[in-house]
């Protein structure tokens, strides 16, 4: 598949200060990219390098087909940029911000109109259209952020925290923006918030200290930190069956160890591949009842905490 | 230029929403009214505050009028031109507003030109408005001033606020907030106000011009002062220029 974006050596330096260091990167066209990476580890800076608002030290990107550093009209037209420090112009109300950018991107009159109906209705902003910008919840401003962002049909859109603010029921509706626009528009999203980018998210990168720690599909990241562990629950009422079957399990020479929690078996094994198979074969042979069988995946904060070590939490913490 | 329109009608748009425009409007014509009402009635009010003290006051003339609505107006003009400009860029790029705009298909000389020719067009009307109401009363408190002449004497203060307003816009654009933006423009009045008092030099700097503006109100002969009006043009439009080049590639 084509590249949106695409990164090589990217370096971009603060005096003695390295933001970003030799990022190469490539974002497939029409994908969902989550960007994640703990404070201060060049995400920001990384966005400014991609949308023309800051200028690299060394290396070369290329977005939407061309070269943010050369500071073209024309890149600007292709993308979005939506960033949560941003105040937008508190004194105008939100439909006026977003006419004051479509106007900017060269719409008139009943175009201008319809679009602006359009980006308000899918971020559910109608009802406040007519309201002060300065008077809207950090909620409210985030999804009119949102939607100015949307106003010019970007082939690539650079999101900055895009639900931080959010509700839960105004994140579940501004994910599902985002996963409608799967495969017209390539998102570049960073987020502090997992969960969201494992939800929408086709393929992620970890950057820490300024250097691209992992890219990669959410499934090969699975893969890839996956621990050798199958879940096996029992259904209720099966306590003798479960003794009898964690001795069976502990009998294979491919498992390793066996705990238990509640209804619930942790089967650690020495080769996932040949384990799995083995575990069905003991289990229909010991006639248990069960509820679920499962190889048990890392979730992303897993992934991102085994990733990037200055983010797990100190021993003894709560 | 790509965006200017736009980007010029929400400057004006914003001025006039967020109350700059109005209660600019408001003093400067204030300060048209005061000036020749000051200059008519100051001797009375200096006689009846000091009423046991003989003073002996000489009778004020259209010529007073002037050089008070030129004294007012320089000083609520400069005020008015730091105030302004301070924050004109700065205060965009601290809240995260002009990277807003300049992700967008603008041209950084749009933004620019937007913002100064909004910051020169409030100062126009305001210098026009307090012109307006100082000529107005100054005919009913006097007698009656050439249009033309004063008309031209009010674009020659104009020119030396724009100076004032063109180094604290300087300022604006290489500082990250507006403090520092005030600290350069009040610097520039400070070395202005210096050199205006210097034999040879004084008549190029922005407060220098006052004479000549003094002169064209009251039809005075005024001669060599091509000079010194291209300088202080010229010196805004290079203080501009430098702002262009400064922020050309800025890192927003």
């Amino acid at each position: 598949m084509e590249a949106a974006i695409v990164c090589h050596g990217l370096v971009k330096r603060y005096g003695e200060i390295t933001a970003v260091d030799r990022l190469d990167l490539e974002v497939p066209a029409g994908s969902l990219f989550g960007f994640l990476g703990p404070n201060g580890a060049g995400k920001t800076t990384t966005i400014r390098l991609l949308t023309g608002l800051a200028w690299p030290s060394s290396g070369r990107a290329v977005v939407a087909g061309l070269d943010p550093a050369r500071g073209d009209i024309e890149l600007r037209r292709r993308i979005s940029h939506q960033d949560q420090q941003s105040k937008l112009y508190g004194w105008m109300k939100g439909r006026e911000l977003l006419e004051f950018v479509g106007r900017l991107f060269g719409f008139r009159g009943p175009d201008l109109r319809s679009r602006v109906d359009e980006v308000l209705e899918k971020t559910g902003l109608v009802e406040a259209a007519g309201r002060r910008v300065a008077g809207y919840s950090g909620g409210m401003r985030q999804r009119l952020n949102l939607a100015q962002a949307l106003m010019n049909r970007p082939q690539v859109l650079f999101l900055d925290e895009p639900a931080s603010s959010l509700d839960p029921a105004g994140r579940h509706d501004a994910l599902d923006l985002l996963a409608d626009l799967r495969g017209q528009v390539t998102v570049f999203m960073s987020s502090h918030i997992l969960e969201d980018v494992e939800k929408v998210c086709d393929r992620v990168g970890i950057i820490d200290r300024g250097r691209l720690v992992a890219d990669a599909t959410m499934a090969e990241l699975q893969a890839r930190f996956a621990e050798p562990v199958f879940a096996i629950e029992l259904e209720p009422g099966q306590a003798a069956a479960a003794a009898d079957l964690v001795r069976l399990l502990e009998q294979s020479a491919l498992v390793e160890g066996v705990g238990r929690s509640g209804p619930v078996l942790r089967v650690a094994v020495n080769d996932a591949a040949r384990a799995g198979p083995e575990i069905l074969r003991i289990l229909a042979s010991s006639g248990v009842h069960i509820a679920r069988f499962e190889r048990l995946r890392p979730s992303l904060e897993d992934v991102f905490l085994r990733l990037v070590p200055s983010q797990q939490p100190h021993e003894g913490s709560g | 230029m790509r965006g200017f329109a736009v980007l010029f009608i929400k400057e004006i748009t914003e001025q006039w929403r967020t109350g700059r425009l109005p209660v600019v409007a408001v003093i400067f014509l204030l300060f048209g009214l005061a000036s020749p009402v000051l200059a008519k009635y100051t001797p009375d009010i200096v006689k009846l505050a000091a009423s046991s003290i003989d003073i002996h006051m000489p009778t004020p003339t259209i010529k007073d009028a002037v050089a008070q609505l030129i004294k007012n107006l320089t000083q609520v003009g400069v005020l008015t031109a730091i105030l302004f400009a301070m924050g004109s860029v700065a205060a965009e790029k601290e809240s995260g507003t002009a990277a807003f705009v300049l992700v967008k298909p603008v041209s950084r000389f749009a933004f620019l030109a937007a913002k100064f020719s909004g910051l020169a067009m409030t100062m126009t009307a305001a210098v026009l408005l307090c012109g307006l109401a100082a000529y107005l009363y100054t005919g009913l408190l006097f007698a009656p001033l050439s249009p033309l002449g004063f008309g031209a004497a009010c674009l020659v203060i104009l020119l030396g606020l724009l100076e004032i307003a063109a180094v604290t816009f300087l300022g604006s654009t290489l500082a990250r907030s507006s403090i520092p933006a005030a600290g350069i423009g009040i610097v520039a009045l400070v070395v202005a106000g210096i050199a205006s008092s210097l034999p040879n030099v004084g008549h190029f700097t922005p407060f220098g011009m006052n004479d000549l503006a003094g002169a064209l109100a009251l039809q005075q002969p005024a001669s060599g002062w091509g000079g010194p009006l291209i300088v202080n043009a010229g010196f805004v439009v290079v203080t501009l220029a430098a702002s262009w080049l400064v922020f050309r590639r800025q890192e927003i």
